[in-house]
């Protein structure tokens, strides 16, 4: 069994008193993207720079291919790094930003060679001899990869490369860069406070909160099967309701109407939180549902409709529906039925403060 | 489990040792002169001697309206003509630079000797202020405000030049006008310059003697009392007390500028775009008269002064001669004193730049532990508001020890280098942080993950990107080097004559023609040494990708 | 292969002779005028061409003041031209070598130090003049004043400059002088009356009789022989000895303690006090050391040696901070504003 290309056991890092990444534990196998996401201040930013040897461990490892690197510099890792604001030396040209961590030993050739070749691998083959100031944000951004490829190394870090990106490019060179990365099979984890990116690149997402990893999954299933009421609202929409549980596969939605829930691993009674996706909604005929609700507002997305919902047991809540806009979607003041389809549903236990 | 940072540490401390050899130790020996007693002990004998001086009241409160009424004079100015250079397409712009940066190029007597021909008894234009003549506040006022306008300019302009484009863009685009544009982005973004540039102006003011000495009329300084006691009395002790008092209100001005520092946020990145500046005609015009005003009152002085050297006797025989040319006659070495002020000049050019570039560096791009950097900080700011006079006392002092292993300097060419250098420390390494701390802060991370040392990041990335800095500050301390007197007055070996000294006695013993002969000998070299500077960065701006 | 360390051990020894066979140097601290200078090195090159001479020239207060900062490790050999108020404290601080140059039996009493062997020797005379702007005194109606007493009249208000005794030799032999003549009491009590037509202090000996001759100020108390050295120019000056008698002081040289060269130094003191030296004094000087040397520089009043005030240098020197404070105290806190 291959041991995984990066591991990290009990990472912390402490500021005098503020306990920034606390006791971190990953496994990252080789050729795979992992995304860090998580709300600012999480330490997301400062478990990168660990793992790039930047900053260093208040406690804990970090291993390379097997390999114990805690306390070693960057380029003794063999990692690369992109920064947010990309750092090109605006002074050199793209060939000698690129070219700047290639060994000295090597000849003129030898560096020429490798430029250009990684100059392809970005896509902007012929571009050598222009000046980082000429170019546009995604073509900085990609002179950026290619100078932390140059070195070869075995894991390829990103701090938010795409936030300094208009939208219309960044989604492209969001794709661009899945590609690349599955081309090259370089092991990556990249940084990022947008969760739909997030979800479009990774193999794996880790999210972060307070310092710690509270899930690891592929993207699908931290969609799908959040662990908490925070990722669950974090990565994508929610509509969190507080319930308590009255049966197996039961609870009472704001203690008043009952409706089937994933509820099995709860006792009877238990207060919890009841969890469930905008789109997994149905509307449904007002005359038989149990749970009605008045259309509060419409705002329309293009491809869906989402709807603000006053839940008729709860008048001040507020739930979210989106519902496909193609096929006539129920107008503001309407009265509405709503489903809750039990496979679509979380469960989560209460924990104070949680429910807005 | 904690771990000492000692890589990052390292420079801050290496730093801090050069600047305890070559300015607080010499200056701790000198200050124990006026704390310690003969038998030993601390006494503040010297120290209540010094304050109960008649007229010291006096000349606290002169000094203090002084520093403070030359800061008032000169920052506005400079603010206006560094922002007619950086940020404005006005004409003739490179003539204004160099005119604007002249009187670095004189010693900062010169200004004053040409103030009494214009102003004094006797003067050019004294009829017309109906016989007023300037001596007193005015002349000193004018004289001060001449000397400290340069060095206000220099770290005005660095602080102007790093504009990032796409915030006037924006500012732009919001609807702002040019009047908050200024207001709300270009002057705070230059907060930290204008801070800098008042500590500079008033610590320059409060430390210069020569101006006191010419001009003053009768008006008591604390310069002027450490100059009086040490050379006056030989009474070395009282002199340290004065100095000490000169260097109090420094400090404090010290303080307030590491804290408007503190705020100072990366102006420029990789980025950032280009500032181009469009033409607009109302405030172009009110600039351009403005600067057309002081260009013209710069050169005014400065011809006075070579008008007076080529005139037999002023007033009364204004026929051409030469006479005043011929060094020889009158005192301080002749013309080999120009040919060793320009060795010193090269030499503290040469030794300065690495100085201030490395003590920049350690300020702003290491991450050394706070009070580190805060000590560093505050001794790079020390030497501008250390009297010159104090500090060449204090180098033979502490350097002509022969229980000092560092007695080798003292009697030599290097000795000169090292306290000139000290002296004008300061403004060189403010100059250096304003280039360096508007770099891109992750340079050095990005060359650290690509397996380059700290050093190499510098060398390749951090040097070259400041090189306009480097080359104004090279300028800067050639011509301070060969302009300079009060710190090297007591240190020039007897082999080496130096111009300004020359100006300084001449003057002293009422040889006002030569010693404007002299001084304008001087203001060419400089002039020489800023043509080379220019181009050289002209040179800078075509090689660098555009 | 054996030519190489040959040659190196020639060039060693080479090197190593002619550090050996050092010219004798001598270092001389001065603050005689510049334009002096090459006239005395001249004379001393002639008489002793195979010693080195280097000079260090600068203002009284600079010179005296560097002196004492280097009394650790010392690089003068010799004070020469130094004005002996300050050759007394620089004595009072053990910084003399004592030393009796050949011939001084000859020299007049007036310029020696009293010690056996002396300290420091003095070589020549210079007193403190009045310089008039004759110019600037018709445009005015000013009289010619010709005694102390004249010019403490309310019609030179503002018209008079003089040194500061706090930074000049001058100033303060000036006022020590008045002090001495009219006893102190009556000394102060000058000194008010006059400080009220002072229009500035200036911190050098010379300038006051310099900005006469410009005619920057109308009257100028000052060291005579710029008084003559003006007059014979052709300058607008009158050069006045007061009435009452003026203040002297001598230019003075000594040997330093601990100095590199001390048998180039004595060579030097001596031919200090050589007759050929004594001439060149007389050129520029009231008065030299020798007396059978005559002093007669052009423009000084033929009369010169009557109007020397029987004063006591010593005394001037031992009271220095005394009257430098007082006399701070009274008249260096007014600021002066020119009318």
């Amino acid at each position: 069994m291959t041991p995984p290309a990066l591991q990290v056991r009990g990472l912390t890092k402490r500021f005098g008193t503020t306990v920034v990444v606390d006791a971190v534990d990953l496994q990252i196998p080789p050729g795979r993207f992992t995304c860090l996401i998580g709300p600012s201040g999480c330490g997301k930013t400062t478990l990168l720079r660990m793992l790039a040897g930047l900053e260093s461990a208040s406690g804990g490892q970090v291993e390379i291919d097997g390999d114990d690197v805690t306390g070693r510099s960057p380029a003794q890792r063999g990692v690369g790094m992109v920064f947010q604001s990309y750092a090109l030396f605006p002074h050199m040209s793209v060939e000698k930003n690129i070219a700047f961590g290639l060994r000295r030993g090597t000849s003129a050739a030898a560096r020429r060679a490798r430029v250009d070749a990684l100059l392809e691998t970005v896509g902007l083959p012929g571009f050598a001899k222009r000046s980082p100031r000429e170019l546009s944000g995604g073509q900085q951004q990609r002179v950026a990869i290619a100078r932390a490829l140059a070195t070869d190394p075995k894991i390829l870090l990103l701090d938010e490369p795409l936030s300094a990106l208009d939208p219309l490019i960044r989604e492209q060179l969001r794709d661009e860069l899945r590609a690349l990365q599955r081309r090259l099979a370089v092991t990556t984890v990249m940084v990022t406070h947008d969760q739909a990116e997030a979800l479009a690149v990774a193999d794996d997402l880790a999210v972060m909160r307070s310092g710690r990893i509270e899930q690891i999954g592929s993207p699908e299933d931290i969609y799908n099967r959040p662990e908490t009421a925070f990722i669950a609202s974090f990565v994508g929409a929610a509509n969190l309701i507080p319930a308590d549980v009255c049966g197996l596969g039961a609870v009472r939605l704001w203690g008043r109407v009952e409706t089937p829930a994933p509820s099995a691993s709860f006792t009877v009674g238990e207060s919890v939180t009841f969890a469930i996706r905008p789109e997994a909604v149905r509307l449904v005929s007002a005359d038989d549902a149990r749970i009605k609700a008045v259309v509060a507002t419409r705002s329309f997305a293009g491809a869906m409709v989402r709807l603000e919902l006053a839940p008729e047991h709860a008048p001040e809540s507020r739930l979210m529906a989106d519902i496909p806009a193609f096929g006539g979607a129920p107008e503001a003041g309407a009265v509405v039925g709503l489903e809750f389809p039990s496979v679509r549903v979380r469960v989560f236990p209460r924990s104070a403060g949680e429910l807005a | 489990m904690r771990v000492l940072r000692w890589g990052e540490n390292l420079p801050a401390l290496a730093f801090l040792a050069a600047m305890t050899v070559f300015l607080v130790a010499p200056l701790l020996s000198l200050f124990a002169q006026a704390v310690v007693s003969p038998a030993g002990g601390l006494t503040g004998a010297v120290l209540l001697r010094f304050a109960s001086a008649p007229g010291l009241k006096a000349a606290v409160r002169n000094t203090a309206l002084l520093g403070v009424g030359v800061a008032a004079i000169v920052l506005p100015l400079a603010f206006a003509t560094a922002y007619a250079l950086e940020r404005t397409r006005l004409p003739y712009r490179r003539v204004l630079a160099a005119v604007a940066g002249a009187p670095l190029l004189v010693p900062s007597l010169l200004p004053a000797l040409a103030l009494v021909y214009l102003f004094g008894r006797q003067g050019l234009l004294t009829p017309v202020f109906s016989g007023r003549t300037a001596y007193g506040w005015p002349g000193l006022l004018a004289a001060d405000a001449f000397a400290a306008f340069p060095h206000a300019l220099i770290l005005l302009r660095t602080a102007l030049s790093a504009a990032d484009g796409r915030l006037y863009e924006q500012a732009a685009l919001l609807g702002a006008g040019p009047w908050r544009t200024f207001w709300r982005i270009t002057l705070p973004g230059a907060r930290h310059g204008l801070v800098s540039a008042g500590v500079v102006v008033f610590s320059l003011t409060i430390a210069d003697v020569g101006a006191p000495k010419v001009i003053g009329g009768g008006l008591n300084v604390v310069a002027l009392e450490v100059y009086k006691a040490v050379l006056g009395r030989q009474d070395f002790p009282l002199g340290a007390a004065g100095a000490l008092m000169l260097l109090a209100p420094s400090l404090l001005a010290v303080a307030i500028e590491r804290l408007a520092a503190r705020r100072q946020a990366a102006l420029v990145s990789s980025g950032s775009t280009a500032y181009r500046p469009k033409p607009q005609r109302a405030r172009d015009l009110g600039l351009g008269l403005l600067c057309g005003l002081v260009g013209f009152v710069i050169v005014g002085l400065l011809g006075v002064c070579q008008w007076a050297a080529l005139v037999r006797l002023w007033p009364y025989d204004l026929g051409f001669t030469l006479q005043s040319y011929d060094f020889d006659r009158f005192d301080g070495g002749g013309w080999s004193a120009a040919i060793d002020s320009l060795l010193l000049g090269l030499g503290t050019a040469a030794f300065g730049v690495l100085a201030a570039f490395l003590g920049a560096y350690v300020a702003e791009r290491t991450r050394a532990a706070t009070p580190l950097r805060s000590a560093v900080a505050v001794l790079a700011l020390a030497p501008a508001s250390t009297p010159g006079l104090a500090l060449g006392l204090a180098y033979i002092l502490y350097f002509n020890d022969p229980s000092n292993p560092l007695h080798v300097l003292y009697g030599g060419f290097a000795i000169l280098v090292a306290a000139t250098v000290t002296h004008y420390y300061t403004v060189a390494h403010l100059t250096f942080v304003s280039a360096v701390k508007a770099l891109d802060h992750e340079f050095e991370a990005a060359g650290r993950a690509l397996g380059k040392s700290r050093l190499v990041v510098m060398a390749r990335v951090i040097a070259p990107l400041s090189a306009p800095a480097l080359v104004e500050v090279s300028v800067y301390l050639f011509v301070a080097a060969t302009t300079t007197v009060s710190a090297v007055v007591f240190l020039y070996p007897p082999d080496v004559k130096l111009a300004a000294v020359a100006v300084l006695n001449m003057d002293d013993a009422g040889d006002s023609a030569p010693a404007a002969a002299m001084g304008t000998l001087i203001l060419y070299m400089n002039l020489v040494a800023r043509l080379v500077g220019l181009a050289a960065r002209s040179r800078l701006a075509r090689l660098a990708p555009s | 292969m054996t030519r190489a360390p040959r040659l190196t051990v020639m060039v060693l020894a080479a090197l190593a002779a002619a550090s050996c066979s050092q010219r004798p140097k001598v270092v001389v601290y001065t603050a005689a005028e510049a334009d002096q200078i090459p006239a005395y090195a001249a004379s001393f090159k002639a008489a002793h061409p195979d010693i080195d001479l280097v000079w260090v020239r600068d203002s009284t207060g600079v010179v005296t003041a560097k002196l004492m900062a280097e009394r650790k490790a010392p690089k003068a050999d010799v004070v020469f031209a130094l004005a002996a108020t300050s050759m007394i404290a620089l004595d009072q601080q053990g910084l003399l070598q004592p030393f009796a140059p050949d011939g001084a039996g000859r020299l007049a009493s007036r310029f020696k130090d009293g010690a056996d062997p002396p300290h420091w020797t003095g070589e020549a005379l210079w007193s403190v003049a009045v310089c008039v702007n004759t110019d600037e005194a018709r445009k005015r109606g000013l009289p010619i004043p010709q005694s102390w007493e004249d010019l403490t009249k309310p019609v030179y208000r503002g018209m008079v400059s003089m040194p500061d005794p706090a930074s000049s030799g001058t100033g303060l032999l000036a006022v020590g002088a008045w002090l001495q003549m009219f006893g102190e009491a009556k000394g102060w009590d000058f000194m008010d009356r006059l400080d009220k037509n002072i229009a500035s202090y200036v911190h050098s000996g010379s300038k006051p009789c310099k900005d006469a001759a410009r005619g920057e100020i109308p009257i100028g108390i000052s060291i005579d022989y710029r008084a003559a050295e003006a007059k014979t120019q052709g300058l607008p000056i009158a050069v006045v000895e007061p009435k009452e008698g003026v203040g002297w002081d001598l230019e003075a040289t000594a040997l330093v303690k601990g100095a590199h060269d001390e048998k180039a130094g004595r060579t030097f003191v001596n031919w200090a006090m050589s007759p050929d030296a004594m001439r060149l004094y007389a050129k520029n000087l009231g008065m030299v050391a020798d007396p059978s040397v005559h002093a007669r520089p052009p423009g000084l009043p033929a009369n010169f040696a009557d109007h020397l005030a029987p004063i006591d240098l010593k005394w001037t020197a031992l009271n220095r901070d005394r009257i430098i404070d007082r006399w701070s105290r009274s008249y260096g806190s007014k600021s002066k504003n020119e009318s």
